[in-house]
């Protein structure tokens, strides 16, 4: 390295020799995360040939073994996927899913940030703030719980209520109607708080005089709102839902998978590529097909967060992930 | 300077929306709010309810009669639910204190700017935030070639390490460690580590919280690892899979009343099942809901660093 910076002083040997010692040391820091890294996430990653494998147990019956042994089969494990009516159905929910997550949270976090920012009572502002927050902090487990408390079929609250009033009672976790309408309430139930917090941080970032100067202008509160606060918050709502779009192939495990309790009989609405991902693998044990379908949900994924990520850059080189 | 803030603070008063739609304003955010908390309240009513009100009127707002016996159930059924319960404790204790330090520890190299193989781990870091081997690939090996599997170590180990908690850190270090301060200490002979224990720690107090906050969080409320990794070995599950379990098979606490101990196999007969579900909810989230107005601050600050660069 030194070699390359012929301008430099010429440094004597002690001093490379703490510099040496310095970086050492800094390595050694970094080196725990970096050897978890190494098993936990890089090691994966070559078990994407499995994908491309017809993955089988030989003798003796280890992993690197298996996978060393295992027939090439080219592209065959993806074949099911374009096939497959259970295949499109998934890719259909995680879209739609998520693009009714992105549009809806965007708006409706905004909405309540504005509206938190704007009300005179203070203490009503944080207590709502508080209480919005909550469920961010529970588990889908948790989740799935307050929900079955409402829906369940021989106790929920709902259809006995139905019953009370001699109506026909619906059984919700048959019923797969139901659930877009469920999904979304329960997650825009667990997530409003956490972006409106964020929304929130940034207005209170704007600065003050600005909306001096408009009241001083003659400008109205809703005026205020749409020439102030609305363009402060233009760039944050861009870059946030950019990277949103960049994970539209993603899924929130948890929610698909235990807010409507596993139910088979749900699977035309409630199945996204995360638990399609897990179910091939779990209830069929196709170790092929499974890496395949997750494969390709990284590598979409992949393509996704890039396109996203330049697309922010142009908008605010700041922002940018990287 | 007085001054100044009486007269910003009338403009404030002057300059504000009008009554009617504060009213709506506080409407719509009153409901939201109820509608965020009421579901954990239900519960909580549910797991007070006698198991006869249960039967005869469903779970409701309004039962016929009140009841303790959840609870007092809760406590006699030894081994298991304890069990259970201390797993959650000692793997979020745990996996909290080492993984604070390993993201504090691969942090600070990243923040020190004369550190020549920054770019390096950082971008060793990163890239596992946009690609990864997907979800079978990192089971199997994980499970057979790590050793991951019915054991503590595979509830804890996967989620030691977040490259996000990593940017959220570094950030914390760049906005509140000034770089003379490190030189100073370089040039008054203090070692690296001795740099970062005695003096970089104490400034980013405030960033350490938040990251433990953020991971113990996410060691309480886990679920999935458990899902993933544990079959036979029940003496390791979390209270979340617990929960999970008795969720999917109505009758999993009559069933498998032995390995809840002896004591519930003799009153399996006439067990309160469906409350003492909803009451072991209750004592998963009370810890969250008792913690949760002091670490809120923190982990808004966290989670706000994180969304601007992350």
């Amino acid at each position: 390295m030194l070699a390359l910076h012929p301008s430099l002083p010429r440094r004597s040997a002690s001093m490379v020799s703490s510099r040496r010692k310095k970086a050492l040391l800094l390595c050694s820091m970094a080196a725990p995360g970096a050897l978890w890294l190494l098993l936990l996430r890089y090691l994966p990653m070559f078990g994407i040939v499995l994908a491309f494998k017809d993955y089988r147990a030989f003798k003796p019956n280890t992993f690197w073994n298996n996978i060393i042994k295992s027939d090439w089969v080219g592209f065959s494990n993806f074949d099911f996927l374009f096939k497959s009516p259970d295949a499109w159905t998934m890719i259909r929910n995680t879209l739609l899913y998520n693009i009714t997550f992105i549009l809806l949270g965007l708006i409706i976090a905004v909405a309540f940030a504005i509206m938190l920012s704007e009300l005179t009572n203070r203490f009503a502002a944080k207590t709502y703030q508080t209480l919005m927050f909550f469920p961010y902090f529970l588990s889908w487990v948790v989740a799935s719980y307050f929900l079955f408390a409402f829906l369940d079929n021989t106790s929920g609250m709902i259809p006995n209520l139905q019953k009370l009033a001699g109506q026909e009672v619906i059984d919700w976790y048959q019923s797969p109607e139901y659930w877009p309408a469920l999904l979304i309430g329960a997650s825009l139930w667990k997530n409003i708080g956490y972006s409106t917090v964020l929304y929130l941080a940034a207005i209170t970032g704007i600065d003050r005089t600005q909306y001096e100067a408009a009241a001083v202008d003659g400008a109205t509160k809703w005026q205020q709102i749409r020439h102030v606060t609305l363009p402060n918050l233009r760039t944050m709502i861009i870059i946030l839902f950019i990277l949103n779009v960049g994970k539209i192939f993603n899924a929130d495990f948890g929610l698909f998978y235990n807010v409507p309790l596993n139910s088979g009989s749900l699977y035309s609405t409630t199945q996204v590529f995360d638990t399609y991902v897990y179910r091939a693998y779990m209830n069929s044990g196709s170790v092929g097909m499974s890496s395949a379908a997750g494969l390709l949900q990284n590598v979409i994924g992949f393509v996704c967060i890039i396109a996203a990520n330049t697309i922010v850059r142009r908008v605010d080189a700041d922002s940018s992930l990287f | 300077m007085q001054t100044h803030l009486s007269t910003g603070k009338r403009n404030l008063r002057l300059n504000t929306i009008s009554a009617p739609a504060e009213t709506a304003f506080h409407l719509i955010l009153g409901l939201f709010s109820l509608f965020c908390v009421v579901p954990f309240l239900f519960v909580i009513i549910i797991s007070f309810t006698s198991e006869d009100s249960i039967r005869q009127i469903g779970y409701s707002f309004i039962p016929l009669s009140w009841s303790t016996d959840a609870y007092s159930f809760v406590f006699k059924l030894g081994d298991a639910l304890w069990r259970s319960y201390f797993n959650s404790f000692f793997i979020t204790v745990v996996g909290t204190v080492v993984s604070v330090l390993l993201t504090l520890l691969y942090a600070y190299p990243l923040f020190r700017k004369d550190f020549r193989q920054r770019q390096f781990f950082n971008f060793f870091s990163f890239f596992t935030m946009i690609f990864g081997g997907g979800l079978v690939p990192t089971y199997i090996i994980c499970k057979n070639v790590l050793g991951l599997s019915e054991n503590y170590a595979a509830l804890i180990v996967p989620m030691l390490f977040s490259p996000f908690n990593v940017i959220i850190m570094r950030t914390f270090l760049q906005t509140s460690v000034p770089t003379e301060l490190i030189e100073a200490a370089t040039i008054d002979g203090s070692g690296e580590y001795n740099t970062l224990f005695k003096i970089v720690l104490p400034i980013v107090k405030p960033g350490v919280a938040t990251i433990a906050l953020l991971n113990a969080l996410a060691y309480w409320n886990e679920w999935f690892l458990a899902l993933l990794y544990i079959r036979q070995n029940t003496d390791v599950i979390p209270l979340q899979y617990l929960l999970m379990k008795m969720q999917r098979n109505a009758d999993f606490i009559a069933k498998n009343s032995h390995l809840l101990g002896s004591e519930a196999a003799n009153v399996a007969v006439n067990l309160p099942s469906q409350s003492l579900k909803m009451a072991l909810v209750v004592l998963i989230v009370v810890p969250i809901a008792c913690a949760y107005p002091f670490f809120q601050r923190f982990v808004v600050a966290g989670l706000t660093i994180g969304s601007v660069k992350g």
